[in-house]
């Protein structure tokens, strides 16, 4: 089932702040096909710590085949949003949440969901470069054999489109057998990007995939990103707000676990509603 | 502080490290020195015709017909004395009785003497124990047995304040004026051309099995148990601690019985070893009955027992030691946390576990009170791979103890002991050098 309620006013209560706030979507864009669908809500949706509430009653809705940033200052939540998307937040023992999550529909929480499906379909590429200490190959196979895929002449087509798609065939055709960690820190990225896009998700989870590189490397990155919008739905968390405005449709604020504004990227950036969002954008607190 | 001072207290601490290190290096050296001398000394020796005469009649080795050629020669050396001695007898029968019992005891030792020396003497019966069929192998306990036969020790017990003082008295004067006074400096002169010493290389000592009761013969069945066991114990602990292991990291859920079983593990591994040894024959062949008596199965699952907790504990260490990105990485690619365990976190673990497991099981071929009353016998062939159900076995650590201190002739078989000192030293030196460059290539691989 998929998504279809066009969330265009969102109230949610923000202490010391009026109560409803307008969400801006991002201009449709033709050239992408069901662009305009939400592939991803949440509804009030809140992620805790224990007692701690590190993401507070966020409502939103994650649009199919765009590029999605979020931003904000460290500790403020956004990281946590984006690993309770694809359940990485369950290896934390004290983690729960509240609220829905959707995805495709489905809530992500719910009582029967197969998180290893779900995790499937929702890739994750994390702030350092985390490839396994395998050869280049058994990296980019991973993915494909745990489901299945065993014909090494299909494993080896899979292995070269995602390499491809991810821009780094090139530099590592002709060292498939060596391992992974001998690669520079910007290759390995770009081969952990490469590696989730082996099991074909549907949506990309980047959590600060430039923050540990280099500027050359993460120009490669955010080239990278770019060639794969309109392909997968792209969530990416960055510090940097020069990235966030270049390579995303659409930009998401967070403060202390409340998501302050929610609008096209060119409208964040240039008009921001919020008062907060303005001093954030403009450095005024980071 | 001042940088004078810190710099001085730099200093001091390298030094005393310095110092520490050079201490303990020689204080292996105090101890592995002798072993090493003594124990190649059972491969490397001057042995005697006696040597090979043995080798051939116990073991079928080395060629007769040179056999025959030296064994011809030290016999026609050899005559000489047996003629000595008949004619000695000849002339002690025709003695008055005082003087001839006064002779009497003394030629008995000089017989005895002499058997120890060039083996049974025409006339003897027929000796029931392999040990007394032959004379000295060795060449330097030939010229100690030289030294006993020229020399009678007594003891100087005239100062009752200080113990009694060893001395030597020739036994050649003892037998001044008779027929026998010139067997002494025969003997002393052609001692060489009796037993005929050449340097001796002798590779059966770690392929042989042991001639009446390690007197002659080598050390297979010490070794071949040792392995048995200690591969045995690795079989059930192994698999078992790894499992455990990645149980207690990855599966138990923090509380009081985890907290409770974690802790017991930690007292597992200080209980002294001779307890683990009375609980395996307790429990393993009294209540669980494996095996009628003692066997090497008992005795592996014993050693197993001791082992576990080692064995859990480095694995324990090596899974936590693994990277939380690689569990994250595998987990977002839609991977159990089962595949996770099997594909990333072992595999990424693995130089750690087995280091662990290799250590274990250096620990468990040394180890003696474990299988004291579960698997080890002191003297024994080696077993078929078939009896590990039913057999005990002799093993290096249980028989390098058994022949130092309970073996009746300790003091004559000295050389076995040590050969099996460096054999069970090589072994686990061996199993520790295999373990650190198995890691090293493991690592290499990982690190890529």
């Amino acid at each position: 089932m998929l998504m279809t309620t066009d969330v265009r006013k969102t109230s949610e209560s923000l202490p010391g702040q009026k109560a409803t706030r307008e969400i801006y979507l991002p201009p449709q864009r033709s050239s992408i096909t069901g662009g305009g669908t939400a592939h991803i809500a949440a509804k009030e949706f809140s992620v805790y710590y224990g007692e701690f509430e590190a993401v507070k009653k966020v409502s939103a809705d994650i649009l199919s085949k765009y590029v999605t940033a979020i931003i904000g200052p460290s500790g403020c939540g956004k990281s946590t949003f984006l690993r309770a998307i694809n359940r990485m937040n369950d290896l934390i023992p004290s983690c729960h949440t509240t609220g829905a999550l959707l995805f495709d529909g489905e809530d992500v929480y719910g009582k029967f969901t197969d998180e290893v499906l779900l995790r499937k379909k929702v890739g994750m590429v994390f702030q350092k470069p985390n490839p396994f200490p395998k050869s280049i190959f058994d990296n980019i196979a991973y993915g494909p054999r745990l489901h299945g895929v065993n014909d090494k002449k299909k494993l080896m087509e899979i292995v070269e489109r995602s390499l491809r798609k991810a821009a780094i065939w090139d530099e590592v055709c002709d060292r498939l057998d060596k391992n992974a960690l001998g690669l520079s820190g910007g290759q390995q990225q770009r081969l952990c990007v490469a590696r989730t896009l082996a099991v074909e998700p549907e949506v990309l989870l980047l959590d600060e995939p430039t923050s540990a590189l280099d500027p050359k490397a993460t120009a490669k990155i955010e080239d990278l990103i770019q060639e794969l919008r309109g392909s997968y739905t792209i969530m990416i968390v960055t510090h940097n707000m020069q990235q966030a405005s270049r390579v995303s449709d659409s930009t998401m604020f967070f403060y202390e676990g409340i998501l302050v504004e929610h609008a096209s990227t060119a409208h964040l950036f240039t008009n921001p509603k919020d008062p907060m969002t303005e001093d954030y954008i403009t450095g005024r607190f980071s | 502080m001042n940088i004078g001072t810190r710099k001085i207290l730099d200093r001091s601490f390298t030094a005393v490290g310095i110092g520490s290190i050079v201490v303990m290096a020689l204080a292996l050296m105090i101890v592995v020195v002798p072993i090493v001398y003594n124990g190649i000394g059972a491969v490397f020796f001057t042995g005697t015709v006696e040597h090979r005469k043995m080798l051939h009649a116990e073991f079928k080795r080395g060629d007769s017909q040179d056999l025959s050629s030296e064994v011809a020669s030290s016999d026609r050396y050899r005559a000489k004395v047996y003629d000595m001695l008949t004619g000695f007898e000849a002339e002690l029968e025709a003695m008055a009785p005082e003087k001839k019992a006064e002779y009497q005891s003394k030629y008995s030792q000089v017989r005895t003497a002499l058997q120890a020396l060039l083996g049974p003497l025409p006339g003897d019966p027929e000796p029931m124990l392999t040990r007394f069929k032959y004379g000295q192998t060795r060449w330097e306990k030939a010229e100690e047995k030289l030294h006993d036969l020229l020399y009678e020790s007594k003891w100087d017990n005239s100062n009752p304040n200080v113990m009694s003082n060893e001395y030597f008295v020739s036994r050649a004067i003892g037998f001044e004026g008779t027929s026998l006074v010139k067997l002494f400096p025969y003997v002393k002169d052609n001692l060489e051309n009796m037993l005929l010493p050449e340097f001796t290389v002798y590779w059966g000592f770690i392929t042989d099995s042991s001639v009446d009761s390690h007197f002659f013969g080598g050390i297979w069945p010490e070794i071949q148990g040792t392995f048995f066991l200690a591969i045995g114990a690795m079989l059930f602990a192994f698999p078992l601690g790894v499992v455990a292991a990645v149980y207690f990291t990855e599966y138990a859920r923090p509380g009081f019985l985890n907290s409770m079983l974690r802790s017991a593990n930690s007292t597992l591994a200080g209980v002294p070893s001779i307890v683990f040894g009375m609980f395996g024959l307790a429990f393993f062949i009294n209540t669980m009955k494996v095996s009628e008596s003692k066997s090497v199965i008992a005795g592996a699952l014993t050693l197993a027992i001791m082992i576990l907790p080692t064995i859990i504990r480095a694995a324990e260490e090596a899974i936590l030691a693994v990277p939380k990105t690689y569990r994250e990485a595998s987990l977002s690619l839609g991977s159990t946390k089962w595949n996770t365990i099997a594909t990333v976190i072992l595999p990424a673990a693995l130089p750690g576990i087995l280091t662990g497991g290799v250590i274990s099981l250096g620990r468990a071929a040394g180890e003696t009170a474990p299988i004291i009353f579960t698997a080890a016998v002191s003297v024994g062939s080696a077993i078929g791979l078939a009896d590990v159900f039913s057999s005990p076995t002799p093993a290096l650590s249980w028989n390098i103890y058994n022949l130092a201190s309970e073996h009746e002739a300790a003091t004559q078989i000295r050389h076995v002991q040590y050969g099996m000192v460096l054999a069970l030293v090589t072994i686990v030196l061996l199993l520790n050098l295999s373990a650190i460059v198995l890691r090293a290539r493991i690592s290499k691989k990982l690190k890529g």
